[in-house]
This record gives structure tokens, sequence and C-alpha cells, in this order.
């Protein structure tokens, strides 16, 4: 049985791609079939992140308005065989998206793929909406930081009254996600610790993504931080909550960068 | 004297950060979850039993919730009409 997962935040710039296209990686590695849809139609960013910017063909618009087949417009990932992307378009507007569309390509991507990752749009509008239509769970992914803590309240309500889930009176699953997160500046009081955003947000912990330059790095090189440095820091916190969401019980720890002698020896240059 | 500042001056900011979404987001949720219609429901029901006595319009009664950290407030602001236009 297919599983539907919103990744989502309402505020941009927190880690929704990043995290979408990591969490769909780590599910991928782990042998599961996934596709990850971008749904920010008019800037798609996920190609880029993916490394799959030059084979985009066709697209989710192209799909939903009957111009092109599924199949067509599916690009499968080169370094992972079960990893899938289907890409925005970039040159049509968000109403391109109908709801009826959305509806019948997420269906027919549930008979294909073990796990669908919709990658939403920043904002609370029709394309952030859209992307939760259909979803069954939901990843809220948030930053230690005020403002996007208030956004992710604002999609949590909506999460709770705006799908097809709700409106059916069932609860949505719902996770939290916390990206860029300082331990150092947590403890020394600087940062919202994880327990504070818990305890506004109220809504359990998948994971705990720890501020790095990884991340940065990885989709320099168009590559998910677990393919690109499946060692690193963060890729272990994504392994770790795509372990969590297929329902194992993993410890919640915030990894640490693991820095060699050498690494240490010139860890401080610049370039 | 940065030394001083970090030992004693600088008391981190995070613990406002949590207060601050603690009361911003009691007082959002009011007005976008269930209890908006709370809201919604106490206006029409009271604007139903003054209008039974005084010949009032739909603006002139306004109600108001505001949720604190530690005190919440009802605010319900009925404006009397002219003298001699009770209703019945």
């Amino acid at each position: 049985m297919a599983k539907v997962l919103v990744v989502t935040s309402g505020k941009g710039g927190v880690g929704k791609t990043t995290s979408a296209a990591a969490l769909g990686a780590a599910l991928a590695q782990a042998g599961q079939k996934v596709v990850v849809v971008d749904f920010d139609v008019g800037l798609r960013n996920l190609d880029l992140v993916m490394g799959a910017e030059r084979r985009v063909v066709f697209d989710l618009v192209n799909v939903i308005q009957g111009d092109a087949k599924l199949a067509q417009a599916l690009i499968r990932d080169k370094r992972v065989d079960t990893l899938s992307l289907l890409p925005a378009s970039q040159t049509r507007d968000k109403d391109a998206l109908t709801p009826e569309g959305v509806a019948r390509v997420i269906a027919e991507l549930r008979e294909k793929f073990d796990w669908v990752i919709c990658d939403s749009p920043a904002g609370i509008e029709r394309g952030a909406q859209l992307a939760m239509r259909h979803a069954d769970q939901a990843v809220v992914v948030t930053n230690p930081e005020v403002s996007s803590v208030r956004d992710s309240d604002r999609i949590i309500g909506l999460l709770d009254s705006r799908t097809e889930l709700a409106e059916r009176g069932e609860r949505m699953e719902k996770h939290l996600l916390l990206t860029r997160y300082e331990t150092a500046r947590a403890n020394r009081g600087e940062m919202l610790k994880t327990e504070d955003v818990l305890e506004i947000l109220s809504i359990p912990l998948l994971g705990i993504i720890p501020e790095s330059q990884e991340v940065l790095r990885a989709s320099n090189i168009g590559s998910p931080v677990t393919l690109s440095n499946p060692l690193s820091a963060p890729a272990r916190a994504y392994f770790d909550a795509a372990r969590r969401l297929r329902g194992e019980t993993v410890p919640m720890t915030v990894p640490e960068e693991k820095r060699g002698f050498v690494q240490r020896l010139f860890g401080r240059r610049v370039a | 004297m940065r030394l001083l500042d970090f030992l004693f001056a600088r008391r981190g900011t995070a613990p406002l950060a949590r207060e601050r979404l603690q009361i911003i987001l009691a007082h959002e949720r009011a007005l976008n979850g269930k209890s908006g219609d709370l809201v919604r429901v106490l206006q029409e029901e009271i604007l139903a039993v003054v209008a039974r006595h005084l010949k009032v319009e739909r603006e002139m009664v306004q109600i108001k919730l505001d949720r604190g950290a530690g005190i919440s407030t009802l605010e319900i602001d009925i404006q009397m009409p002219a003298e001699g236009a009770a209703a019945h």
C-alpha cells in the first residue's frame, strides 16, 4: 500500500526541497520504490537539487493536461534505480494545476510506487494546498527560529482542515523535521531548543537535522545529501528519519560531524 | 569587556523567542481554529439577545477574544443606540 507524504512548511527556505530529496533518496536506498513530486509550479528546483535538471522533458502540468503520459514525465535517478522524480513545470503558472488532475496523477503514482513524496511550494495558497490535498502523512519542516515555527503552526492548521483526510473526519499523521539545528547554540540559550519547538507545535518529532556545510555542498553538486556523503551528520539524520517513517524505532540523536585528524588540520581554511 | 558581557549581560534570547511564540500562536489559533468559530457564534448570539431589547446594528456589537500566556480576556463592546430607540 503506497503512502503519500507531503513535505511542507509554510515558510520558504527552511529546507523542504532538500529534505524531500534526502528523505526520498534515503527510502529508495533502503530498497523502497519512491517518487518525489515537485509541486512548485513556476519555481521548480527539485530537479536541480537532485541533479536531473538536464533530463527534464515533460512535467507534472503536461501530465495533468494530457500532453504527456506519466511514464514519459518520470525521471529515474541515475544513482538509485528505485528513485524517480516528477518535475514541476517551469514555464506555466500555478493555476495550471487542477484539483482533479492532481488527484488523478497521485492515484496513478500510488499504483507504481511505495512512497509518493510531494514537495510543497512555500506559502499557504493554492499550490501548497494542492500538494497536501491527497497526503496520508505530512512532514513539517521547521527551523528553530520564530518565523518558521509560526508558519509551521499555520500549516499544521491547514493539514487538519484542508486535506481529503481532514474532510473525511480522519486524522492526518504529522511529523516534525527540525532542520538547521545547532546543538551548541541551543544549549547556550541562543536558539530555540528541540523541546521548545515540540512543546509549541505539539506534533511528534521525526528527526533533527544539524546545520552542516554538507547540505550546501550536496545541492551544489546536484545530489541528495544521503547520496553525496552518506556518512555526514545530516545524511545520518535523514537516514534515521527515513527509518522512523517506515515505522522503526530509532533513538533520537543529533548526529555530529566526525572530523578526522587531517580534516581538523585543514578544517579552518576558507575554500 | 567582552568577557564581562558574555558572563553577565548576555542571557540567551531563546527564552524570549519561546515566550513570544507561545503568546502569538495562542492568539492566532484562536482566530484560525475552532475558537475562531466561538467568537463568531458568540457575536451572533449576543447580537440576537441584545436585539430583543434594543435596536442595534450588527457592527454595534463587537467581540474580541485575546489569549495571553497567563490571562485571556473576552471583550464585549455594545454600542448603545441613541435615546428613544428602544425596540419594543
